[in-house]
């Protein structure tokens, strides 16, 4: 009997450890024999513990499983209660369009040899057959976009650092992942390891880089220890070191681990951190691209921006740029979170509008109440009134309607949401994680939540000072941490005019 | 990774200086040794101050100025347990800034605070990437998610027993 548990952290925080143990117990009690696996997640966290029973080759799914639901799996399994079918024809999984994600949940995450027989290792061994500007050329036309948040073209990235001289250069994966609402990252680390140490490595190859680092958040201790895995069994395998693939070229990586501050997702925070100074943002130019990492060339990218580029190479440019709305090319790994009755990742085309993501996938919240906002890109990110849900999911699309899409988090709130403590909250964020280095940003958060508690005591004359501290983030501050504050906080303010609007006497 | 696994046990200067020598040869150490060195301790020990500024030739203030940036490295013992409550909108979405506060309330906390017993210490976090199955904490490395004020009662006895 083949039977699948998540070791992903979402599902094991819903308790699929416990699930794995009662399953190898309920095997060996009743004398079956169990090959039990640990695969990623599907993304479909509201059904986790997602437990899979694999049968003639198909599995069929399980859940949301408790320990107690366990036994019946050794029973009639079409009349287990938690039977939802098999995995592959559900709904959500069926409308998904899985380039980046394609193996996520599917294999065993730290085997290379379930990793190459679905598709693995095929970007890279046709890396090696091309020259590095060909590499470069080909991502470029892919039309990908940093999936980071600015949304600037990997491809263009690669080639500043292709053409930049010196010979020593770097590839810096970003994986601070620090924004509510996304666990894109942390999933690919966890459920598919190898894509992302695989797109590194063919960036490697095309940007003339030898060396690697993957910037990881101590926040995924899971991500981390299944990252140092992987890379220890990809050098063990020959796919890093100094030899890659028998190719005769190097590429090698390494693991770190970050210190718990949200600005060194911030790029050049983060290659200040990993020289091993404060987190501080530096000025630019220079480009990291030009002078990044001790001072080298430095290719610096999310990490699905990179686990995104064996995919590409594997099938073509063409074939990803197929997908897509306007400028926005190829898939968006959306991920659906906060008070929803279906959270989890969801890959599909750009394109597809807020409001279906909201309504059809989500299928609303959770608390079963209308839904108020939703919050997309972060805790810089705007807060989405229900007017305009018909947004379609595009860098260019949000930023016409005020928002932005960011990583691609969505977070959803229920009418029961007050937006003037979202807002306050997004100030007192800012001010806590301010690298201190500019100070509308320092200073200005901390008075921004001054001003906010000012017009909860119902002091309306304090609105147009937010309004124009607001302004003051925006103009003067060097990253977007002070200069996009000011974006959940007035579309709070704009679009939930009565949650500011406190009477003295209800104040008090 | 950087909580405590240990009582803290009283730092051994030749352990400081093996850890410093095992971490000192790789590009940009400071945050590896920093790192090492509180999962060994459960916090950053004056003791290594002077043998990492010499080693990484910094000063003790550009060391200390480090040391004080990252909300993750602490200077003193934390509690026998370090509970970390997500703070982030998508916990705030599902009831998780009443959970924070019924803990902080129950254990007369304010946030970094720890308990008399010296069991306990709560910290906020911002995102555990558990956001859709809000609210999450994290207790000593492990992840909880959906937790309600049931299930952090019940962790809260086993971090304290
Ligand atoms: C405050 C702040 C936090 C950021 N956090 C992240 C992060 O956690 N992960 C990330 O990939 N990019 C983050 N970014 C964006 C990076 O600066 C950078 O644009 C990105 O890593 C580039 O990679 P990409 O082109 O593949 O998106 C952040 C930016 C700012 C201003
Ligand atoms: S805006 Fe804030 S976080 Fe960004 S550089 Fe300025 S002070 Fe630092
Ligand atoms: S917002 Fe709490 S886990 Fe992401």
């Amino acid at each position: 009997m083949i039977v699948w548990v998540p070791m992903d952290s979402a599902a094991k925080a819903v308790g699929a450890d416990e699930v794995a143990a009662a399953v190898l117990a309920e095997a060996e009690a009743r004398g079956v024999t169990l090959d039990l696996r640990r695969n990623g997640a599907r993304g479909m966290v509201w059904l986790e513990p997602l437990v899979e029973v694999e049968i003639d080759g198909l599995r069929h799914g399980f859940g949301p499983m408790s320990v107690a639901d366990v036994p019946a799996l050794f029973d009639d399994l079409s009349a287990h209660p938690r039977a939802l079918g098999a995995v592959d024809e559900l709904d959500w999984m069926r409308r998904q369009t899985r380039l980046t994600f394609a193996r996520c949940g599917v294999i065993e995450p730290l085997s290379l040899a379930q990793y190459q027989a679905h598709g693995g290792l095929t970007g890279l061994r046709r890396t090696l057959d091309m020259a590095p500007a060909e590499v470069v050329a080909e991502v470029t036309a892919s039309g990908l976009r940093g999936r980071g948040g600015a949304g600037f073209p990997t491809g263009i990235k690669w080639q500043t650092v292709h053409d930049a001289p010196g010979s020593r250069k770097y590839i810096v994966c970003n994986a601070d992942e620090g924004d509510s609402g996304t666990f894109a990252d942390r999933m690919i680390m966890e459920g598919d390891p190898f894509s992302l140490i695989e797109g590194m490595a063919i960036a490697g190859l095309a940007a003339g880089a030898t060396k690697g680092f993957v910037y990881l958040r101590s926040e995924y201790p899971d991500a981390i220890a299944v990252m140092e895995q992987a890379v220890r069994i990809a050098r063990a395998e020959g796919v890093l070191g100094p030899d890659v693939l028998g190719s005769g070229r190097a590429f090698d990586m390494e693991i770190r681990v970050g210190a718990g501050a949200y600005v060194c997702g911030e790029e050049t925070s983060l290659l200040n951190s990993l020289e091993g100074r404060r987190g501080v943002v530096r000025a630019k130019p220079p480009l990291p691209a030009l002078a990044g990492l001790f001072g080298c060339p430095t290719v610096v990218n999310n990490v699905i921006s990179l686990a995104t580029v064996p995919v590409i190479l594997e099938r073509g440019a063409q074939h990803y740029a197929d997908f897509g709305l306007g400028r926005s090319r190829g898939t968006v790994t959306l991920q659906i979170a906060g008070n929803v009755a279906r959270g989890g990742l969801f890959e599909t085309a750009f394109g597809i509008s807020l409001g279906d993501v909201v309504e059809t996938l989500a299928g609303g919240t959770a608390s079963g109440r209308p839904v108020k906002a939703a919050q997309v890109g972060g805790p810089l990110g705007a807060y989405m009134p229900r007017e305009k849900f018909d947004t379609p999911l595009g860098y260019e699309e949000f930023d016409a309607a005020g928002g932005l899409v960011g990583h691609a988090g969505i977070v959803v709130f229920d009418d029961s949401a007050d937006m003037l403590a979202m807002a306050r909250f997004a100030m007192e964020f800012c001010a806590v994680e301010s690298c201190g280095k500019c100070t509308p940003c320092r200073i200005g958060a901390v008075r921004g939540v001054e001003t906010i508690d000012r017009i909860a005591q119902g002091d309306g004359a304090a609105i147009p000072l937010l309004t124009d501290l607001c302004e003051t983030m925006k103009d003067g501050s060097l990253c977007a941490l002070g200069g996009f504050t000011p974006y959940p906080v007035m579309s709070a303010l704009t679009h939930f005019p009565e949650d500011f609007a406190r009477s003295r006497e209800a104040a008090e | 990774m950087t909580q405590p696994t240990a009582p803290a046990a009283p730092p051994d200067q030749a352990e400081i200086d093996a850890i410093i020598a095992a971490h000192a040869g790789l590009e940009g150490p400071l945050l590896p040794i920093l790192h090492a060195l509180q999962h060994a301790f459960g916090h950053v020990p004056q003791a290594a101050f002077d043998p990492l500024a010499e080693a990484l030739r910094i000063t003790k203030a550009e060391l200390h100025g480090v040391i004080s940036f990252y909300h993750d490295f602490r200077e003193a013992p934390a509690g026998r347990q370090v509970l970390k409550i997500c703070r982030a909108e998508a916990c705030q979405a599902m009831g998780g800034a009443g959970l924070a506060e019924g803990v902080l309330r129950r254990l007369g906390l304010d946030w970094h605070g720890t308990t008399g017993d010296g069991a306990v210490t709560v910290e906020p976090v911002y995102c555990l990437g558990l956001c859709a199955c809000a609210p999450a904490v994290m207790v000593d490395g492990r992840v909880h998610g959906r937790v309600d004020a049931a299930r952090m009662d019940a962790l809260l006895a086993e971090a304290r027993a």
